[in-house]
Order: structure tokens, then sequence, then C-alpha cells
């Protein structure tokens, strides 16, 4: 053919993606491996504590917690048989494994992704930016990074926590920056007329103020993250992804299912407990006069 | 000099105000500006002079530019040109730290939709500012409570604002702006949106404080009886550009242009103008006890009625024939001082609608006197007939056409006109 119309872009692409995933392993690895290992250092920590501790400790703890976030016993019972029945399914190491690094995941997303959408609330340009590269986090195959992920971070839960918070970060940086620019603007303008600095107004006015929308964007987050376990599964981050996982290798429905339910019980916990914390924050907006 | 100096502000919005100033500056009207550049002309070389202590209205209708201005006056807007100096010293000039100090000591502000935090309790709104400046809590909701009290919302500190009625809400915003003990307060439409009655209590607590503070006050509002209720002077912006200043009464009695006449058209000026603003010197003053030479001194200037002051105090009206039959008399004459009939006095300071009765009653003009009892001036039915009647009535037709044609421009005008009778 004389004439091509579409010319090959694809493999230099190819090529240098691999040349840079290559050089950045040989070049950086011990960086990547220093970072790694700080998150590891958090991990290895919070799941010693949640694997070792007496499943009795950890259930009345969720019933405390429950209560803390609701102050309702009712609701506090139903997340206690909820975490109950994982136990009973014979899944609870692998729970505790799952919401180690979910923790971790949705930590690091919060202390990455609150001032990004605060960043992003205040300037429309730095949205412009953003905005695209939110889009590609969240529709990007997560295989895709997860192939040079596991080449810099070697393969286990440090690749895993950070697929996570890709996948999950991005509806708390954009329930931020919803939250802060639906602040009423009369009483932005009042705490600025009575000579506010711009970090008085941040903290006293607009972070309390969007700390509804702030919420539901880490309860989106974590149901993302969970969302997320079976994939991370399959990288070693163990968990009871690794149960669904190992059911679909071995044509064993039964054992797929089990997995299910409790990936189904634990988000249903961290659902109920971040969405009553976050209702109960505007309790000052429930009185209507 | 005047606390604040409003120096030839202009404020253009759009994407490149400063490029479009000269044009502007050349005469270029706010429909013109917008049609051929896109740029809103908000205000256009506003100046005005505030004394220190006085209630200062800003009116105009919604579009005029009056929220615009009064946000430069502690530079919540910048302008495109211009300055404002606040006892000399020029607010445009101001870096950051300073403009957040000024702020926080020199003016306060109180807001249409009351600006209160929906988080914090009534106690914590008020405070808000003296926390801001960075002082200690016990001290600053020791200051708030005070000022709880003195806006009459004692035992309201730990409700939410939401749990509060509109009225007591602007309280609440009332006493924060006053809370930090700022000399300026600045009022944007801060009764606005709330109903008649809670209005004018609003209003009434708002000039007995200022009675007691001695603030200085700019008070922003669409409504021209509440101008005129509280206002000391008076602005009238009409599409970014200053129409008159003046006092209530300089207002009403000599509208500027056939806006402001359109405006002043269906206030109850009985109920704004005082005796005093009206009122006449007296034809004929007699200052003696003396009947007969009394009775000369009428026929000798042609008058029916004289007013008899004794030492400066007034003691009463004669009329002509009430004299001459007396003279006529047989016998002792009495004394002119006790004589002359006394029963019908205005005060100074009474607005016409109070002195309407005595007006109408009397066939004679209505003695004026002041609290020490001093006669300051007549006051006649025809006079206070041609004080109510409003401008255009007096000189028909052509003005009449002119308020028509301004108010199908500006349509929100009718609403306001309405609002303000």
């Amino acid at each position: 053919m004389a004439f091509d119309v579409f010319p090959d872009i694809g493999k230099p692409i190819r090529t240098s993606t691999n040349e840079l995933v290559d050089f950045l392993v040989v070049n950086y690895g011990d960086g990547f491996e220093a970072f790694s290992n700080s998150i590891l250092f958090l991990l290895v920590r919070l799941e010693r504590v949640l694997r070792s501790a007496d499943p009795v400790v950890i259930l009345v703890c969720v019933g405390l917690i429950t209560f803390a976030a609701s102050r309702r016993w009712g609701l506090s019972v139903a997340m206690v048989a909820a975490m109950w029945f994982i136990g009973a399914l014979g899944l609870w190491e692998q729970a505790m494994q799952t919401v180690a690094i979910l923790l971790v995941a949705v930590l690091i997303s919060v202390v990455i992704g609150v001032p990004l959408g605060i960043i992003s609330a205040r300037s429309n340009r730095f949205r412009s930016l953003l905005n695209p590269v939110l889009d590609l986090m969240q529709t990007i195959p997560s295989f895709v990074y997860l192939i040079p992920a596991a080449m810099l971070f070697g393969l286990g839960k440090v690749p895993a926590i950070l697929a996570t918070i890709i996948y999950a970060a991005p509806p708390l940086i954009r329930l931020t920056d919803l939250g802060i620019r639906y602040v009423d603007e009369e009483v932005v303008e009042a705490s600025r007329a009575f000579g506010a600095t711009r970090w008085q107004i941040l903290k006293g006015v607009q972070i309390p103020l969007a700390l509804p929308s702030i919420m539901q964007g880490i309860n989106q987050t974590m149901m993302m993250a969970l969302a997320m376990v079976v994939i991370a599964s399959m990288i070693g981050a163990r968990g009871v992804g690794e149960t669904v996982l190992l059911g679909l290798q071995r044509n064993d429905a039964g054992q797929g299912l089990l997995g299910g339910l409790a990936i189904v019980a634990l988000a249903v916990v961290f659902d109920r407990i971040t969405q009553s914390a976050g209702q109960r924050m505007q309790a000052h907006r429930k009185v209507t006069g | 000099m005047a606390l604040i100096e409003v120096q030839n502000i202009t404020k253009i919005f759009g994407s490149a105000p400063k490029k479009e100033l000269a044009k502007v500056k050349n005469g270029m009207g706010k429909e013109q500006l917008l049609a051929e550049t896109g740029h809103t002309l908000g205000l256009n070389d506003v100046s005005l002079s505030i004394e220190k202590g006085e209630i200062f209205v800003i009116m105009g209708l919604s579009g005029s530019g009056k929220s615009t201005l009064i946000r430069h006056f502690n530079r919540l807007i910048d302008p495109t040109d211009g300055h404002i100096l606040v006892d000399g010293m020029d607010v445009m000039g101001l870096s950051n730290k300073e403009l957040e100090d000024f702020r926080r000591h020199r003016m306060s502000m109180v807001f249409q939709r009351f600006g209160l935090m929906p988080h914090r309790t009534v106690l914590k709104n008020v405070a808000y500012g003296l926390e801001v400046q960075g002082i200690a809590r016990a001290e600053r909701e020791a200051t708030a409570r005070k000022w709880i009290e003195t806006v009459g919302l004692a035992g309201f500190e730990d409700q939410y604002p939401s749990q509060l009625s509109g009225g007591m809400q602007q309280r609440v915003g009332l006493a924060r702006a006053l809370a930090t003990d700022s000399d300026i307060i600045l009022m944007d439409e801060a009764f606005s949106a709330l109903d008649p009655l809670i209005r004018s209590q609003m209003q009434d607590q708002l000039v007995e404080l200022h009675e007691k503070l001695h603030k200085t006050i700019v008070f922003i509002t669409h409504d021209l009886d509440e101008a005129l209720r509280i206002g000391d002077k008076i602005a009238i912006l009409k599409d970014g550009v200053l129409s008159q200043v003046g006092t209530p009464p300089e207002i009403l009695l000599e509208p500027a242009d056939d806006y402001v006449r359109a405006f002043v058209r269906d206030v109850n000026r009985a109920r704004v103008l005082t005796v005093g603003t009206v009122m006449q010197p007296p034809a004929l003053r007699i200052t003696h006890d003396n009947m007969e030479k009394a009775l000369a001194d009428m026929r000798r200037n042609d008058e029916d009625f004289g007013y008899v002051v004794e030492d400066k105090e007034f003691r009463g009206v004669v009329t002509q024939e009430a004299l001459a039959e007396e003279v006529a008399k047989q016998g002792e004459t009495p004394s002119l001082y006790a004589f002359a009939d006394d029963s019908s006095v205005v005060e100074l300071e009474n607005t016409l609608e109070e002195a309407l009765p005595a007006t109408l009653e009397a066939d004679y003009p209505v003695p004026v006197v002041c609290e020490d009892g001093r006669l300051m001036g007549v006051l006649s039915s025809e006079e206070m007939g041609s004080a109510l009647t409003p401008p255009d009535e007096l000189e028909n037709g052509e003005t009449e056409d002119a308020a028509n044609k301004d108010a199908s421009g500006e349509p929100a005008k009718a609403d306001v006109l309405k609002e303000a009778s």
C-alpha cells in the first residue's frame, strides 16, 4: 500500500513506556522501595492488631463505633451481627486483612484527596486540569497500571493499595470540591468582611460546611475501594478477595459466594457507619425555623 | 474632612476592565459598553462624603450598583478606578494583612440574607469577629453575651440560626457587627428580607442603638420609606450613577431629576416631612403688651393675624377683628399677653401628619414653636397642601411621561415603588 491511513504510533508508545518503566526500576528502585516500605510499615502494624485481637473485642469495637457515629442501638446491633456473620462464614482472618488494606487506602485517599479537592474548589484552572486526570483514573482498567505498579513495588499489598487509591480517590476529590463550592457565598463573604484570613475561612467556615459532602465522598471512596478487593487479590493482596479468586480458579461457585457475601457484609458495615456519621454532622440543618 | 470619602469610584465587570476604563471616562454609557465590549458598568464615577456619626443611606433599585458600592468600602470588591479614604487613609493602598486588620477593627457588616454560620450557635456567631481577632474564648463570649442581650436575644445563646425567625437571625447579624466595636457599620439591605412589621421594629431598634452608640452607619436599601425613616442623608443611585445626595426633606421637596421624582411620588410625605422643613416666617410678630399699638400695627401692615411674643417666648395669636372688638369695649383693657389665643400650636419636630388636624382647624396659619417655647415660624394649610403634593403633580404632563418611560425601561421598579408605598 502506497499510503497508510494509520501511521504506527502504537509501537513507539509501547517501547517508550517499557523503557520508562525499566529506567525507573533500574535507577529509582530504592526510592520506590522506601516508599513501599513506609506504606507497608503502617499496613503491617494495623493488620497485626486487627488479626491478633480477640474477635469479640473487634465486634464490641464495631458496635461502639457505630453507636458513636449514629447514636442508634438498633443499628449498632445490626452492624455487630454483620461482622459476626463474616466470622461465621469462616472468613474472619481474610476480612481483617481486607479491612486493614481498606483503611490504609482510604486514609491515604483522604490525605491526598481532601487537599486536592480544596485547591480544585479555589481555582477553576486547576480544576480544568484535574478533571480529565480524575476521569482517566476512574475509567482506565486497573490492570493497565497494575503491571508497572507491580514492577515498581513488587507483588503484594502496596501495588494493591495504590491501585485502590487510583480508583477510589476521585469521588472524594470531586465531592470535596463540590462541597466547598456550594458553601453559601454570603457566609464566606461575611467571614471575609470580619477580617478572617483565607486559612481561617477555610478552617472555620468552608470545611465545616462542606463536611457532609466530604463525608459522602469518604463513603463513596470506601465503597469503591471494596469493589477493588478482588482485583487487589490478583496481585497478592490476600483478604476476602482471594476467597473469591480461589472460587473462580477452582470452579467452586460456593466458595465464590462466601467471599462475595463477606464483601457485601463489609460494605454494609462501612457504608452505614460513614453515612450516619455524615448525617449527624448536619444536625444543625435538621431543625427548621 | 469627612470620615469616609468615596472618590470617583468606577467599577467595570468583565474580562479586561482596565482596558475599557478609558471608554467609560470618555462618556460611553452602560448599554453601549455592554453591547460593544461585553463589559458591565457597575459604578460610574461615584463620589460621596460620609460624616462621622451619621446614618448614610444609599438607595437604588436592583442593578443600580448599591451593593457593589458598599462592598468597595471594605474592599470585598476592588474598584476599577478611584479611591476610598477612611480617616484620610486610602483603603485601596492597604496590603492583605493591613486590610484584614482594617476589616477586623474599623468596619463590620450586616448582610441581606444574614450571612450567619449555620454550624455555629448564636453565641459563637456573635463572637465570630472577636474570634478572628484572636481574642480569648472567655473574653469574646462575655462580650458576645452583652451584645446578644442588647439586641434582645438573651436566652437564645445556644440556639442555632435555623431555629430562629428571620428577624431574630438579623438581630444576631447586628449583634455580630456590633461586637467587634468597629466605628463603621455597613448594612447591605439588612432589613429587606424581613416582614414589614419586623422591619419597622428593626428600624426603630437601629435608630435607638445609633443614638446610644454614635457609630457611623452606611445603609443600603431599595425602599425609600426605609431610607427616609432612618437616614440622616440619602444618596440615590441609578445605573451606577449618583442621582442625588441630600437630607430626606431635600430629596422629597427638591428631587434632582425625573428618576428621583418618580421615586418620591408614592411616599407618604405627611409621615416623613417635619413641620420645620415647610414652615414660613410669621407675617407679623407683636413683641409688646399694648393692644392699641398692636391693632395699629396690624392695620398698618394689612394683616388679619398677629403672633404675640414676650421675651422670645410665644404667647398666642390675635386676630385683628377680636382685637378691634376688645379695644372698642369700655373699661380696663386686659394684657395682650393674656388675651392672645395660644390654644393651637404645633411643634417644630412634629411630622406633617401630626400637625394636620391643628392646621385644618385653625383659620389662620398655625404657629410653630420649638421645645423651649420660642416662635419659629408658621404653617398654613396652603403650605401644608403643596408640601404634601408629589412634585410631578405640581408640574403635570411632561414629567409624568418621563417617569412612565423610565418605569418601562426598568421592570423591577414598579414592584419596588409599590413596596415603598
